[in-house]
Parts: C-alpha cells; structure tokens; sequence
C-alpha cells in the first residue's frame, strides 16, 4: 500500500487557530463557572447567616416590642408582601395579557415592533425612577400607602408579564386561529377562546417569574410605602405597609445584633422563595414548550 | 417509444345541469392578487357554480391557494396581501364597502390542507362554532347531524368526549369538515384536503364530497389530478406565466367540465400538465 501523500493531522495555522479555539473556549467555561460561583457563594453566606434565626414565631408573629427585640417575627412584613405584589399582579396580569394581545394578533406589523421596543425600554427603567413617578402622582398629594406601592410594582411588572405572554402567544400554531377564523368568528373571540387558552400555562409561568422579581423590589417602596407602618399584621392597602425587603432595609443597619440577624433570616426567606419560585416556573414554561411545539 | 401515459379514469357524475341553468355563486372579473409588489395571480375570469364540485388543479406556485383563499377573505389575514378587479359573490362584490370579513368567512367555510382541531374534546370542537355564532339550540342534534354528515358519527359517537388531537389523521380530517359544515355554510372550501391522508381516508373524503354537494357548493384545490377526476364536475386549470417585466403569476389557463379538461382539453398546456407533460 502506497503512503498517502498528504496527512490529515491539524498542522501550521489550523493548529493555531485550534490552539486559539480551546483557550477561547477555556476562559467561557471559566466565565461561565464564576457566575454559577457566585451565585453559590451569596446563597451560601445568606444561608448560614439567616437560617439560624428562622423558627415557627419568625413566620408567625409580629416584632416583639421594648426589651426583647429577639423574640417575635416579621409576620407584619410577610403579610404586607403579599399584598403589595398581590395586588401588582392583580392589576399587572390583564393588563400585561391586553398589551400582548395587541402587539401579537391586532396591531399592523410596524405598530406592533414599536410596541414591543416600548416594552423593551420601560423593562430597563431603573425601578427608583418608577418609584418616583408614582410619588409625584399618587403620594405627594394622598400620602403613602401600600396601594401606591402596588402601583409601581405592577409598572414594573408590566413589560415581563406583556412581553412572556407575546412570546407564547407567538407559539400558537397560526392554524389553530385560521380554524376559527375560517368558521366566522371574529379575531377578538378567536383570541380570547382558542389562542389564550392555548398559551395559559405561559402567560402563568410568565406571570410567575415577574412576581419573583419584584417580591426583592425594595427602593420603589422605600418613599411609597414605609413611613409610619405599623408593626403589627395588617392588610389595609389603604394604608402604608411594610414588606420584606423593607425589614432587610432597616433591620440590617439596626445596632442591636438580634434585628441584623432578623435581617439575614428575612432575606433567606426571600431569596429561596425567588429562587422556587422562578426555577419551577423556568422548569414548567420549559415543558409548556415542548408541549405546544410537539 | 411509447410515451408513458397515466391514463385518467373521470368518473360518471350525474349529469350536470346544461350551461343555461347552472347559477354562479363567485364570479370572478380580471381578478389580481398581489402580495406586496409580487402579482400572484392576474386576469382570472371564473365563475363557479352552485351545488357542483369545482376542482383547481395546477402546478406549484400557480395561485391555487391564493385564489381559493381570496374565496371567503381568509387572504385579509396577510398584511401584505391586495387584490385588483372584481369577486362578486351571488351578486354582491365580496370586496366592496362594507362587506365584512367575518361575515364572509361565516357563510364560506374551509377547510385545510393539514388537519387543525382544536386541543378540546371531539364534541367540543363540533360544537365551538355553534355556541359561539349563537346557534345554540338543539345543540347535541347539530353535533350528532355533522358528524353524520362528515361520515365520523359511528366512529367517535361512543366518545364525543375524548380529545380530538386522539383521532386518526383522517378522522382529524373528516372532524374539521364536521366543525366547517356545522355552523351550515353555503360554501365550503377544501385546500388539498387529503393531501396529507393514506389512500382509504382520501377516499372517505372522497366519498363524502360527493354526499356533500348535495347541499354545499364545494371547491376544491388539489395536487392529484386523479382526485380532481373523480371528484369534480368542473375543472380550472391554472398555470404559470411569464410576464415582460418578470413577474412571475399563475393565470387561469382553462376552465372546462372535468371531462372535457381531461379527456379533450382546448389548450396545449392543459393537455402537457393533465397527460403529465408539463409545459
Ligand atoms: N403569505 C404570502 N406572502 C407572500 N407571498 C405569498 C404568500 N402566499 C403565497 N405567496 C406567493 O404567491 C404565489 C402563489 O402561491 P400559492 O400558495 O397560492 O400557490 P399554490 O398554487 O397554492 O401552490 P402549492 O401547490 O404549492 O400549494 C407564490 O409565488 C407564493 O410564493
Ligand atoms: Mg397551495
């Protein structure tokens, strides 16, 4: 057998451009574990500072007052959490589906790229600047409240929950609309009866990642929502409330060491209720896919 | 050598109804239908008739589904999409003020070339149409009286409340064509309806065109010319032209009864594409 007159080994630049290749490739990796490295190191730390601190009382009862700040919890901030974002979500959900609605199936095609950029922009407004806004517009004039609060919060969630339910909306295959459409139902109903409910496992998931966003919010409620709260349980979105992040804020530059500590045990709660709550959403909106796309 | 011929067999229909007394339900006048600067289709004079079966036969590209989708304004869903000259339908320009889609669509139905139910129960999907067009009453019998007529009831009636995406391709199929003729169009129109079937499905479908023209006016477009053979009392063959400035659109090159198209066809075009010599 003759010697083949050629070898197909990686010599002279291509061996150069391999080398160049894997250091490339090395220093992404690298990047890439320094992220995952983070993110280990911060829920570590948090964790073994908080999870001491957390007990039944810290989820069930109310800052104890005068000389025994240790005892008592921060049921008052986790009450005023949930009705802080749950309102947001109230008035952020139809209005972010109505807006994605519109950008997906009504609006003409330029229309709607314009509304997709206003979306994209007001996802990057710094939420202070929200904070702002609603101060000037709602609290100068009426004062804090939790509602105020809810206001901005449901601004911030607005552009997530528009643009997630755009992008599921987006996946509904276009025959299951011409089906309807070709029986002469109208485009409104079409939407409302067969292509949202087609997509109502998103527009959820999608839902549920903004709520885990803004539960961290803490500077848009700063001048909305904390002056003159009461530390005890109340759901009166009429009135200023506290909420989680507001008890991190304050507890942690407290002298008294027991409320540092209440601080690190709020915000573990806080970051593994974000960290569930988006994992299983980003877990179920990855199934959701591969439902709609099959 | 002897060239290869696929011999088509047309069947015998009934006999169809002399020219004078066949009534036009679309009439087509130097209709054109652009998708932005591109011409489709251009100069298409047709008319086609109530109650008869109408097959539109042509190569690729020619403008079948375009011109059958400018039939019940499903075409209005293209941005892009415009159209010149005249579409009138029993009299009325279906393009003229005040017309509405919606209402268009309502009385000419379609159906598609892949099957599309609903994610919703067999019933469900029969049923989406009446609840929501308001033709409520009597509910069960409608869904019972289409299915029937889509030759599915004495498959699925043990069922009805099973999920449609569970039937086969062809009964999926025969679904749609039940979900269509609920809501009792005047029309019906089918865009390749078995293209994507097995030979014993396309020839259910088959079968039941022929149960439904006795109350629809069908159109149907399909790639196989033996389909259009059996199927179809009359034939429009569309081809594809050149224009001077480049352009390239599907005219109607002729319209004839199926069996003059294919056993006797006036245009040599007609003749290379039915014959299966293409030019
Ligand atoms: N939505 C659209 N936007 C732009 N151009 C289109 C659109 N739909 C069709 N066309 C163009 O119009 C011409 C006719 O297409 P059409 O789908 O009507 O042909 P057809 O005869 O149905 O072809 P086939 O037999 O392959 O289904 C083609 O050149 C096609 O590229
Ligand atoms: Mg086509």
């Amino acid at each position: 057998m003759n010697e083949p007159a050629f070898t197909l080994k990686a010599t002279g630049r291509l061996r150069r451009r391999q080398l160049v290749n894997q250091g490339m490739g090395a220093l992404a990796a690298g990047a890439a574990l320094l992220a995952v490295a983070v993110l280990a190191i911060v829920v570590i730390s948090v964790g073994s500072r908080g999870a001491g601190s957390l007990n039944l009382a810290f989820f069930t009862q109310n800052q104890a007052q005068g000389f025994n700040p240790k005892g008592g919890g921060v049921l008052f901030a986790i009450v005023g959490s949930v009705v802080l974002v749950g309102i947001a979500t109230l008035i952020a959900l139809p209005l972010g589906v109505l807006v994605a609605v519109y950008v997906s199936e009504l609006a003409p095609p330029r229309l709607a790229r314009v509304a997709r950029m206003a979306l994209d922009i007001s996802n990057g407004i710094p939420t202070i600047v929200i904070g702002i806004f609603v101060f000037t517009i709602l609290v100068a004039a009426h004062g804090q409240s939790a509602l105020a609060g809810s206001i901005a919060l449901a601004i911030i969630m607005l552009p997530l929950i528009a643009r997630a339910t755009e992008e599921v909306l987006l996946l509904v295959p276009s025959s299951q609309r011409e089906a309807s459409l070709a029986l002469g139902v109208s485009r409104w109903r079409t939407t409302v009866q067969v292509v949202i409910p087609s997509a109502l496992g998103g527009i959820l998931t999608g839902t549920t990642l903004a709520i885990a966003r803004v539960a961290g919010e803490t500077a848009p409620l700063l001048f909305l929502t904390s002056l003159g709260t009461s530390s005890t349980a109340d759901a009166n979105p009429l009135h200023p409330l506290q909420s989680l992040t507001l008890v991190i804020f304050s507890y942690s530059d407290q002298a008294d060491p027991a409320y540092q500590s209440k601080a690190w045990a709020a915000a573990f709660t806080l970051m593994c209720f974000v960290l569930v709550t988006s994992l299983a959403a980003k877990l179920a909106l990855a199934r959701y896919r591969k439902k709609l796309g099959g | 050598m002897e060239a290869i011929k696929t011999k088509i067999e047309v069947t015998e229909k009934e006999r169809l109804p002399v020219v004078s007394e066949r009534e036009a339900v679309f009439e087509a006048r130097d209709l054109a239908v652009y998708y932005g600067d591109q011409r489709a289709i251009d100069g298409v004079n047709l008319d086609i008739y109530q109650r008869l079966i109408t097959a539109i036969i042509g190569p690729s590209g020619c403008g079948k589904s375009t011109f059958l989708r400018t039939l019940n304004r499903m075409n209005d869903l293209v941005p892009a999409a415009r159209l010149t000259g005249q579409l009138r339908y029993r009299g009325i320009d279906l393009y003229g003020p005040g017309v509405d889609a919606v209402e268009v669509r309502r009385r000419v139905g379609m159906v598609f070339q892949k099957p599309n139910p609903f994610h919703s129960s067999i019933y469900d999907n029969v049923a989406y149409g009446l609840r929501i067009l308001g033709m409520k009453k009597d509910l069960d019998e409608r869904v019972e009286k289409a299915l029937r007529a889509a030759a599915l009831w004495d498959e699925v009636k043990d069922r009805l409340k099973d999920s449609a995406l569970g039937l086969s391709g062809g009964q999926q199929q025969r679904l749609c064509i039940a979900r269509a003729i609920a809501v009792e169009p005047e029309v019906v129109l089918f865009d390749e309806p078995a293209s994507a079937l097995d030979p014993i499905s396309t020839s259910a479908i088959e079968d039941l065109m022929h149960e439904l023209k006795r109350d629809y006016t069908l159109v149907i477009v399909t790639h196989n010319m033996q389909q259009a053979a059996r199927v179809a009392d009359m034939t429009a063959f569309f081809g594809l032209d050149v224009s001077p400035d480049g352009n390239r659109q599907g005219v109607l090159v002729e319209y004839d009864e199926t069996e003059k198209i294919f056993t006797n066809p006036s245009d040599k075009r007609t003749e290379g594409y039915v014959t299966g010599r293409f030019g």
